[in-house]
């Protein structure tokens, strides 16, 4: 069997059902050999949106999600999904073609460097030097991307690779021997947490992505419920724990809810999980240092102490973490510091109150969400829309918010969607999914609504639209006094319109009405609808 | 403050660019860096010598741990090594110098191992800190070229990386 068999014959060994990709010349064998395969194809519009795809695929299967693409402007086109990837921590496998080896640093015909672009944004990445290490290869690939931190792995790999005979030898385990990520909480370290909460009266738990990446939603309830602790989350911890749970206090940072932030600041014990206390999710680290012991729970060792200083390290998965801790029977904390957040978050409402101009987006969110079925995914793109979602959404037991924290990349929410989507069809009917974008996002991303009809994926897209880059508005209103600089969208096009040119069925609303009437379309409807929201472009974001 | 790190990485294609990109990145300033292979000619040593506070020594430790073809990594105790570099140097030399410089070489301790009508051409391992040494003695002079490795260190006794 020759190399691109091999992929694919691995591929198939790791359980692949679908890869969501753009071919060209130099992944042209892998292509040829795919055509034999079970695996779906996925044609995506613009490689970029494969690697999105994979990711939302990814966070919803809990397992890799897999892009192909071609050499030079394919693979640097797959760049931004990569790097997006690798800030949220979501197992993504990608494979670009690349130019023949014998002609590998010539400038070639779309040649690139892939492997060194794309050296800060993966976890780790291959250079294919021959057909025979294909399998070992991708085996390693998938234990990278889905162990540990997960993130993004590259496999790069010439067209002579591909199209060379070798014989198939699958192993059986990947052995990495620079490779072993720590699960279990070190003993010594748990008995120290233990005596931490024990002596603590204000303790606080922030929740951040990693929890998802361990599957331990179940497991965090649990323990704030045992101990009874209240709950902050990172922008990527959103939905750890359901939004309405009485010991949910909010979103911490630059853009989260002040109970959060108040209860971070009168905390004395803080325990991240999973959480890497980014420069938007702590307002004022000095602030915390001074009053507050952190204590770090986290896979990846280089993550503790990067940002804050840390009183308690615990290196390890945090599901497992956890379960260690409970395992020891903490007691449960008294309710008066719960009471006295619930109180705060009680004085803070959703604004829920009518606009002269267009909808009130922050209820339009929080309305959606609460119609939708528990179970639904919601991916929000990256801009004001992105705030109204994270600041206004109700989730239950069992629902997903998908957004990109990290890296912040526009347009990602119909790709993510689409690959959710899938991910959720594989293991059941199918989860309702969502899609949130601005009407600039849209535009970076709305070739995907082909995608979405082609293999008929049912994605809703809600545009809110107020005909500006809303964020850099607000920035240039507060900071610039208000000189506003290429941030007007005119001669954008009606996204209805555009939606119906894919033959995908929609409406545009402009009044809290005909808001909650498209609403039920949205939801009612079977298949791909697009709905137009218009929002007053003096809406703020918080 | 400077801080020795020593770290054991596959000797595979494309480590040593892997690691020079994360300093590169993350803004860590190295003062040198050896390379060469080891008694398993599957593992190479890097020698690393980077000038910083202890968050900075450790945040290097910990990124250079998380790179996958990275094996150990250890950042020495100044006084449970032992350093080494070897330097080469070309003087421009005239008669009526060759003698002072001569008499430098024999002082610390270096061999001549090269010579020409108008250059000397001195080895030296020491030290990091006697090559400086050597090399502000000579500077004196003039010196046509030179080459020194980087630092090179092993632990004293039995212990090791």
């Amino acid at each position: 069997m020759n190399g691109a068999q091999a992929i694919i014959r691995s591929l198939e060994r790791e359980g692949v059902s679908h890869i969501f990709g753009y071919p060209g010349a130099a992944i042209a064998p892998f292509y040829d050999r795919l055509s034999d395969s079970n695996i779906r194809h996925i044609l995506v519009r613009h490689e970029q949106h494969a690697g999105h795809a994979a990711g939302g695929y990814a966070r919803i299967a809990g397992s890799p999600g897999v892009c192909a693409v071609t050499s030079g402007p394919g693979a640097t086109n797959l760049l931004t999904a990569l790097a997006t990837a690798y800030m949220d921590s979501v197992p993504v496998v990608a494979i670009t073609g690349q130019v023949d080896s014998g002609l590998l640093g010539r400038d070639v015909f779309q040649e690139a460097d892939i492997t060194g672009a794309a050296e800060p944004f993966t976890k780790y990445s291959y250079l294919v030097k021959e057909a025979k290490d294909l399998p070992r290869i991708v085996k390693e690939a998938f234990h990278i991307a889905a162990t540990g931190r997960p993130g993004p792995v590259l496999i790069d790999v010439p067209f002579d690779i591909q199209m060379t005979e070798a014989k198939f030898d699958f192993p059986k385990d990947a052995v990495i021997r620079g490779y072993r990520p720590t699960i279990r909480g070190h003993a010594g370290q748990i008995k120290r947490v233990i005596r931490a909460l024990e002596q603590s009266e204000y303790p606080l738990i922030c929740a951040g992505g990693g929890v998802f990446a361990a599957k331990a939603q179940d497991t965090l309830r649990e323990f704030a419920e045992s101990i009874n602790i209240p709950v902050v989350s990172t922008l990527m911890g959103i939905g750890a724990i359901p939004t309405s749970h009485p010991l949910y206090m909010g979103q911490v940072g630059m853009h989260g809810k002040s109970t959060a932030n108040d209860a971070i600041s009168e905390a004395d014990i803080l325990i991240l999980i999973g959480a890497r206390v980014s420069d938007r999710a702590v307002l004022l680290p000095d602030k915390v240092k001074r009053r507050t012991k952190i204590i770090h729970i986290d896979i990846d060792p280089a993550e503790i102490g990067k940002n804050l200083d840390t009183f308690l390290p615990v290196v390890g998965d945090a599901k497992t973490v956890m379960e260690q801790v409970l395992s020891h029977s903490p007691a449960r904390k008294s309710d008066e510091w719960v009471e006295f957040l619930t109180e705060k978050k009680a004085s803070r409402r959703i604004d829920l109150s009518d606009r002269v101009n267009g909808v009130n987006p922050k209820r339009f969110v929080n309305e959606l969400s609460k119609a939708l079925p528990d179970d639904f995914i919601y991916c929000a793109d990256v801009g004001q829309n992105q705030l109204w979602s994270a600041g206004n959404i109700d989730i239950r037991t069992g629902g997903r918010f998908l957004t990109t924290g990290g890296m912040g990349t526009m347009g990602y929410a119909i790709a993510a969607a689409a690959g959710a989507r899938i991910a959720s069809r594989e293991m059941s009917d199918g989860r309702f999914t969502v899609a949130v974008c601005g009407d600039g996002a849209f535009q970076m991303s709305m070739m995907e609504l082909a995608t979405v009809v082609q293999h008929g994926i049912d994605v809703k897209v809600v545009v809110m639209v107020n005909g500006k880059l809303g964020l850099v508005r607000e920035i240039q209103t507060d900071s610039y006094g208000d000189r506003q600089t290429a941030v007007d969208l005119s001669g954008s096009p009606d996204p209805v319109a555009i939606a119906r040119a894919y033959g995908i069925a929609g409406d545009t609303v402009d009044t809290w009405e005909r808001a909650r009437d498209g609403m039920q379309k949205l939801i009612e409807r079977k298949g791909p609808y697009l709905l137009a929201v218009r929002v007053d472009e003096a809406e703020s974001s918080l | 403050m400077k801080h020795t790190i020593a770290v054991l990485v596959e000797n595979k294609a494309g480590v040593l660019s892997r690691i020079s990109g994360l300093f590169a990145r993350r803004g860590f300033n190295i003062d040198s860096l050896a390379v060469g292979p080891t008694e398993d000619p599957l593992i190479s040593r890097i020698t690393i010598i980077v000038d910083g506070d202890d968050y900075m020594a450790e945040q290097v430790t910990k990124q250079l741990n998380k790179l996958i073809d990275v094996l150990k990594v250890r950042n020495l105790a100044e006084n449970e090594i032992t350093r080494r570099e070897l330097a080469l140097v070309k003087v421009n030399v005239d008669e009526s110098k060759r003698g002072e410089i001569v008499d430098i070489a024999k002082i610390m301790g270096c061999e001549i191992v090269d010579i020409s009508h108008t250059t000397l051409m001195i080895e030296f391992d020491d030290r990091p800190e006697r090559v400086d040494l050597l090399i502000d003695l000579l500077s004196k002079y003039s010196i046509a070229e030179m080459a020194r490795t980087g630092t090179i260190a092993l632990q004293k006794g039995q212990e090791s990386v």
